[in-house]
């Protein structure tokens, strides 16, 4: 007869041993050892990345791959048009010292802005006579920005071949073609007068009862002053405190009116004896005044 | 002796590093199954009375934290019996407690009831060296008690110091600091076969676990079945187990008595298995689903359908009563606890000031089993079950878990040893003493 039930096959019936082999035994400890997690956790990746890079690194041509793919993903992201300068634009400076800006700096629009160096170009631009500060900087939109703090010009320096203007502490600012131009700024001339500027804004200051008369403060061996007033009249001053000399002659002439007179040179260069040199036509008029005294006591 | 001892101070000083560690596996052993639970350890617990007991008897600095038992394999008579199959039923056990804790465990304390315990009861005496009893003193008194000739190949598992008198006053706890001269002390002794011993440590070895104590399952669940007052008055906990039996009588809260009876459940079973002829496995089932030692009037109408799948129809539609049942259980029931009557009048029980007498352990499940030990065995009689601990799952807080969770107890506060208390002086080899003062006189 055939069997009603269906047999299930011999396998099937033995129960499968629920005892965990040795191996799964221990792996399963192993697992729940805290030691062990940490090294999965930190342990492992650390030794596979070291381990890819050595493999990696011990073979020249696959170095040179991943270093020319290197090369090309960041040619490619710099080349990208987020990143490309289109323009510059000069802010804080004259249409000239702009054209001068454009000149002078050695760059070439569109360009990435990984390829500017920044600094460089500051530095060229600082270069400037008319600059006095610049900062530089890449705007959004790819524009190049200068901010530039320019020089203002405090005088006009005359030496043998030009006409320099400078600022207020003797720094160049712009060659001129003619004093006209700047006909407000106060002249200084010789050589070595560019180096003692603020003194010559100094004295300039305590002659402002003669600025009517002055023509130019003058420079002598490169160690004082002369002030020069109109009809080619003098003030020597010292080399050592020639702002308090002048103050005195200030005084003196506000006084007695003295360079109103007939004088060539007032010399203050000793500070004891500030002495006069009188023009010909004064001393010929002094000795005459004097030989009529004589006359008149001889008589 | 001094070997063993050394083994126990060995297992002492792991046991104190799973305590540092925190986690320490309890393993019993049985016949039917092998239980496995995980103690994580909190440190002491700071709710507790400074001088009380604390909450939850103590045992609040525990936490069961995994828990598993599976089909034991490879143990007979609570002895190990095939070491292949019983390392496998050990790591299944192990392998699932470990995953309920998510945590690995290295060292492991294990009972078993096997191995024949056998109890000595020893008395020692020495003068007092000082005038207050030190504990040198004391280790004194333990040394000289007078061991025994235990017999060929066996070990001592347990020697706990029971009581001790100082000058005819006897029954002292503690008796360090108090004054007197002459000390005595009983010590109870159990030793066990060294065989299966060296088999039970040899299992857990290769299961890579670190043995960091032994105890005798009828012992520890004694210490888990009875409650204090039981303890301290005098007690006899019966562990039914699968294959073996195991009596322990404490009184004054220590153990003073320890036996097993190769007899257990499995002997029922197999009864049933050939009375009416069924598989162990069938067996095993009607018993705990059927099983009974009072047959009443009802029991002979309740028909228990015996199915098998021999093929012949009217083998495999079998009926069998109740009745039947219980007459073929019955009789091994009532051989086990005379047995147990007989192993209690030996070791004096009835002496005793009180004879509770506890039953605990799986067979201990048994319905009317009370009722019968009452005949036999004496009027008090009560099943227990074992003390809570915190964290077991509610699966393994039956009866048969008795000695699992005294084990724990036990591991948690083990009773003071003979090992320990460091060895006396003068038990020291004379020579090597010798030796130490011509090494300093040549030396110094």
């Amino acid at each position: 007869m055939r069997a009603l039930r269906k047999r299930l096959a011999p396998s099937k019936i033995a129960r499968s041993d629920p005892a965990p082999s040795r191996l799964a035994y221990r792996l399963q400890r192993l697992s729940l050892t805290p030691s062990f997690h940490r090294f999965l956790r930190l342990g492992l990746p650390l030794i596979a990345v070291l381990g890819a890079t050595a493999w990696l690194g011990s073979k020249p041509e696959l170095r040179a791959e991943v270093q020319a793919r290197a090369m090309d993903l960041q040619a490619y992201v710099q080349q990208r048009p987020e990143f490309t300068v289109h323009m510059l634009a000069v802010e804080g400076a004259s249409p000239e010292l702009i054209n001068d800006v454009r000149e002078v700096l050695p760059v070439a629009f569109p360009i990435s802005s990984f390829d500017l160096d920044l600094d460089a170009l500051r530095a060229v631009i600082a270069e400037l006579d008319a600059v006095a500060d610049v900062s530089l900087r890449v705007q959004a939109g790819g524009v190049l920005e200068a901010s530039i703090v320019e020089r203002t010009p405090a005088l006009v320096w005359q030496t043998r071949t030009a006409l320099i203007l400078l600022d207020a502490e003797g720094h160049r600012v712009a060659p001129i073609e003619a004093r006209a131009a700047h006909a407000q700024l106060p002249l200084v001339v010789g050589p070595g007068a560019k180096d003692a500027v603020p003194e010559a804004l100094r004295l300039l200051q305590v002659a402002q009862p003669v600025a009517g008369r002055l023509v130019a403060l003058q420079r002598i061996g490169e160690r004082r002053w002369d002030v020069v007033l109109t009809d080619g009249q003098r003030i020597l001053l010292p080399e050592d405190a020639p702002v308090r000399a002048l103050a005195r002659a200030m005084a003196v002439d506000g006084a007695q009116e003295l360079l109103a007179r007939d004088v060539a040179a007032l010399d203050m260069r000793l500070t004891e004896r500030p002495t006069l040199r009188l023009r010909p036509a004064a001393v010929e008029a002094l000795w005459t005044m004097r030989k009529v005294t004589l006359d008149e006591e001889a008589r | 002796m001094k070997d063993f001892c050394a083994a126990q101070r060995a297992m002492r000083n792991i046991r104190k590093a799973a305590m540092q560690r925190g986690v320490v596996a309890v393993l019993d052993i049985g016949t039917w199954k092998v239980a496995c639970l995980i103690l994580r350890f909190d440190g002491p617990d700071l709710s507790a009375e400074p001088d009380g007991i604390g909450a939850m008897a103590g045992q609040a600095q525990f936490r069961v934290i995994g828990a598993a038992s599976t089909c034991s394999r490879g143990v007979r008579f609570g002895e190990i019996d095939g070491m292949a199959e019983a390392e496998r039923a050990i790591r299944t056990a192990l392998q699932s407690a470990q995953k309920m804790a998510q945590q690995r465990v290295d060292h492991v304390i294990v009972c078993f009831s096997g191995a024949e315990p056998r109890s000595y009861g020893l008395t020692g005496e020495v003068e007092v060296s000082d005038e207050a009893v030190s504990e040198q003193d004391i280790a004194c008194v333990l040394a000289a008690c007078e061991m025994p000739e235990f017999g060929e190949a066996r070990e001592i598992l347990h020697a706990q110091p029971v009581n001790f008198a100082l000058d005819h006053r006897s029954g002292l706890i503690d008796p360090r600091g108090q004054i007197g001269n002459r000390l005595a002390t009983d010590l109870h002794v159990l030793t066990i076969e060294q065989t299966a011993v060296q088999n039970l440590l040899y299992a857990i070895k290769r299961c890579d676990l670190e043995l960091a104590g032994l105890a005798s399952s009828a012992y520890v669940s004694g210490v888990s079945a009875l409650v204090e007052d039981e303890r301290e008055l005098g007690a006899a906990c019966i562990d039914f187990g699968a294959g073996t039996t195991g009596i322990s009588i404490f009184l004054k809260k220590h153990m003073i008595y320890a036996d097993t009876v190769r007899l257990g459940g499995d002997h029922i079973t197999s009864d049933i298995s050939k009375g009416l002829p069924v598989p162990h496995a069938f067996a095993e089932r009607i018993k705990t689903m059927y099983g009974g030692v009072v047959a009443t009037g009802v029991d002979d109408r309740e028909m228990i359908e015996i199915t098998s799948e021999t093929g012949d129809w009217e083998h495999d539609r079998r009926t069998v009563s109740r009745a039947e049942l219980i007459g073929i259980i019955r009789p091994r029931v009532e051989e086990i606890l005379e047995e147990v009557r007989d192993r209690l009048l030996a070791a004096g029980f009835d002496q005793l000031p009180s004879q509770q007498i506890v039953l605990t352990g799986g067979g201990s499940q048994l319905q009317g089993l009370d009722g019968l030990a009452t005949r036999i065995l004496g009027p008090q009689i009560r099943v227990g079950r074992p003390l809570r601990v915190r964290g077991l799952p509610q699966a393994a807080t039956g009866p048969d878990f008795s000695s699992a969770i005294g084990l724990c107890l036990h591991a948690a506060h083990p009773q003071d040893e003979w090992w320990d208390f460091e060895m006396p002086l003068e038990r020291y080899p004379a020579r090597s003493l010798k030796r130490a003062f011509r090494w300093v006189k040549d030396n110094w």
